[in-house]
């Protein structure tokens, strides 16, 4: 197996599926000529050409409109968002539109679409575009997102993503892109909908997923040297959400902590808690933390941008308040 | 260290009780059991027993006196226990005997008259536990009161640490619903019985037996057949087999069977089997995994030997001992009691005859052991003395019939009445 980066993963996961499928085409902004703005779609113009890499206005409900009208016709687009926050512009093509076509026209119509963008903070790129708004996304039946956490899951998943008929959005953390992890050589489609376990333990579950698995496997190293086992598991998809190996892993360890990048109000940690509130009641023996981004626009000066994100001593510290 | 004796609560809404009268004197020798005094509640007139051993050292009130709920009465310790006592103009200085109380030892602070007692920490305390979801729920399992569980988990919350690490204490007291004059002091072993009406939610795994016995009576018609096996040889050659063998790794009456079972299984596939009802269906399981009904604290749980019929007998019973001792501390896991195919109860320890048992759902049947007994046979026209033991198979009829019950039975007789079968094949 090769050790890649992630950026290397998903353009290779891209590479591989165009070469596959012909109806498989990419659009956004600045992914042609320039090879996009984080370089996963580099060397992509020259060897699929313009008509099957190609460079959109600055106008993200265009692309997203254009790409539902070519799902919609048969082909598989894959569009990139530059960053989640541009999404905005598009909500209403992305939650109203692709995500409901389908189930309002009784499966008549199916749009096999990828929107690829990128979350997440501490690039110094200001509250306007260093948002973690994942949930949001999440909230909305129709859709699907996915988020990995590591190169492996990033390829197999965006395979699958680009195979299944449903719209997905393909959510890519910024300061994962040098990150780098086992891929096997061959090809390995990992299905969308599965949560795994990233870490076995016995004490503890950390409930985490995307950039916060890097940041719960760190905690997770320094508790082990104390003999506290941390039990990771990574979501990987948000929707459709896997409780199982969660579930399973609470009734093991009955404490857990849930780690994100996004603000704790109305998040994935608050969904989180809750299902296990639901389904292992039972098995609560103490209060499930929560691990989150400070509630407020994220600051620009440096300090105070990593001091509103969530870091490896707010796990910790999360941890051994539930032990 | 002397011991106090609060007064009980003889109801859920009794607040205080009189003490009408003491029955057992300061500088009494008293055991468990023994009645110290007489109560009076707004109810009835009940007895208060000892739960200690030793000397009642100090009556801490007089007869008459009405005291709260879990107020201190009586102190009980050693002989010649040194006692001091701190406000003690109210009560005697020196008892009878001529013992004093030492203040470290005595967690009580004497009344002011007519002034309610201020409390020492009550061994079992009226508040609503502060307990975790998981540590109600394992208390629930395991029939412990929260009560009397102290918590150390933050703000005292009990948590699971502190039911794993719980030990029960001695009821606080045992109540006789005898107005009874003269009392006749009892020597009897505290009984368990509480001579009160309660209802008490059913444990978790108690529940979850119901449900299931309840599903499988309801929908396996069972039929049942018995054999008679002459267990002679089996005993003779255990007995021959555990003297070789180290205390941990004797071998049972029940590993002889588990194995007997799982081998004549291999010829009865339908007996190994599980009724799909929606596809109309039979699945035949391709493994051999006897299940053991073991008894534990508020039920019986079924735990599993896998693919049985591959193993040999010290490792069937080494592997069923690590399990039956799991189950019996709590800590059974899930893979010790899920996938059986087919299950053994013995209640041969129990000295039965014979019993026959409910199949244990989806399986389809379920052998019930009785007791190994020497019993009169008839052998070549003589009446001779032999060990015998029976055997019933409760069989689900929608599988499989009588006659094929009937023939499993025999076939497990050629194991079972030929031990050397079980301790040489593997």
């Amino acid at each position: 197996m090769a050790r890649i980066t992630m950026r290397e993963a998903i353009s290779k996961a891209l590479w591989e599926e165009m070469e596959r499928d012909p109806s498989v085409f990419i659009l956004g902004e600045e992914v042609g000529v320039w090879g996009g703005s984080y370089a996963v779609t580099k060397g992509f113009f020259d060897h699929f050409g313009p008509e099957r890499v190609k460079d959109t206005p600055i106008a993200e409900s265009a692309i997203i409109g254009a790409a539902i009208g070519a799902a919609l016709t048969g082909l598989r687009p894959v569009a990139e968002l530059m960053t989640i926050n541009f999404a905005f512009s598009a909500f209403d093509h992305i939650v109203n539109q692709a995500a409901k076509l389908h189930h309002m026209f009784a499966g008549q119509m199916k749009v096999p679409m990828v929107i690829r963008t990128v979350s997440g903070g501490g690039r110094q790129l200001g509250a306007t575009h260093s948002q973690t708004p994942d949930a949001i996304f999440a909230h909305f039946p129709g859709l699907k997102v996915v988020a990995p956490g590591t190169p492996e899951d990033a390829k197999g998943l965006l395979k699958s993503a680009i195979r299944i008929d449903d719209p997905v959005l393909f959510i890519e953390s910024a300061t994962l892109y040098q990150v780098r992890g086992e891929v096997p050589e061959d090809e390995q489609l990992i299905p969308i909908g599965k949560s795994k376990i990233q870490r076995p333990g016995k004490d503890v579950t950390v409930v985490t997923y995307s950039k916060m698995l890097e940041t719960s496997i760190k905690a997770a190293d320094l508790l082990a040297k104390e003999g506290i086992e941390v039990e990771i598991v990574d979501l990987r998809t948000l929707r459709p959400l896997d409780m199982e190996p969660v579930i399973d892993s609470f009734k093991k360890t009955n404490r857990a902590v849930i780690v994100e990048e996004g603000w704790k109000s109305y998040g994935v940690g608050a969904e989180i808690a809750s299902r296990i509130y639901e389904e292992a009641f039972d098995f609560i023996d103490a209060p499930i933390q929560r691990v989150a981004q400070k509630e407020v626009p994220l600051p620009y000066n440096q300090a105070l941008e990593q001091l509103a994100l969530p870091q490896v001593e707010d796990v910790i510290r999360a941890i051994r308040e539930v032990l | 260290m002397a011991q106090t004796v609060n007064m009980p609560k003889l109801g859920f809404d009794m607040a205080e009780g009189t003490l009408v009268r003491w029955v057992a004197k300061e500088g009494d020798q008293v055991s468990k059991g023994v009645v110290l005094a007489e109560i009076e509640t707004d109810k009835a007139t009940v007895e208060v027993e000892s739960t200690y051993d030793g000397v009642l050292l100090r009556q801490l009130v007089p007869q008459g006196t009405i005291v709260p709920v879990n107020d201190p009465i009586a102190v009980i310790g050693e002989a010649g226990e040194e006692i001091k006592i701190g406000a003690a103009d109210q009560v005697k200085e020196q008892s009878p005997v001529g013992i004093g109380l030492k203040e470290e030892n005595i967690p009580v602070i004497l009344p002011e008259p007519g002034q309610a007692l201020e409390l020492p920490a009550a061994p079992i305390s009226q508040e609503k536990p502060h307990a975790s979801p998981l540590a109600r729920s394992m208390a629930a399992d395991l029939g412990i009161d929260l009560r009397l569980v102290h918590g150390t988990g933050p703000g005292g919350r009990i948590t699971k640490k502190d039911i794993v690490s719980f030990q029960p204490m001695q009821p606080v007291s045992r109540l006789g619903k005898t107005p009874s004059t003269p009392a006749k002091p009892s020597f009897a072993a505290p009984r368990t019985f509480i001579h009160e009406t309660r209802t008490v939610p059913l444990p978790k795994l108690r529940a979850a037996i119901g449900r299931r016995m309840t599903e499988a009576k309801q929908q396996a018609p069972h039929f049942y057949v018995t054999h008679d096996y002459d267990i002679g040889a089996l005993v003779d050659r255990r007995k021959e087999v555990n003297s070789l063998l180290a205390e941990e790794d004797k071998l049972s009456v029940n590993d002889f069977i588990v194995r007997a079972v799982a081998l004549t299984l291999l010829d009865y596939p339908n007996l190994n089997a599980s009724l799909d009802i929606q596809k109309s269906s039979v699945i035949f399981h391709g493994g051999i995994n006897v299940g053991v009904a073991v008894a534990v604290e508020n039920g019986l749980l079924t735990i599993v030997s896998r693919d049985t019929d591959q193993k040999p007998i010290f490792q069937i019973s080494a592997e069923l001992k690590g399990m039956v001792k799991r189950a019996r501390e709590g800590k059974v896991r899930s893979e010790d009691i899920e996938g059986s195919t087919f299950t053994v109860s013995n209640l041969g320890m129990f000295d039965v005859d014979q019993f026959v048992a409910i199949i244990n759902p989806p399986e389809a049947a379920i052998l019930a052991i009785g007791s190994a007994r020497q019993v009169p046979v008839v052998v070549n026209n003589q009446i001779q003395i032999g060990t015998r033991m029976k055997a019933t198979l409760s069989v689900d009829h929608r599988i499989s019939d009588g006659a094929e019950g009937a023939r499993f039975l025999q076939s497990l007789a050629k194991y079972i009445e030929e031990p050397l079968r079980l301790l040489l094949s593997v």
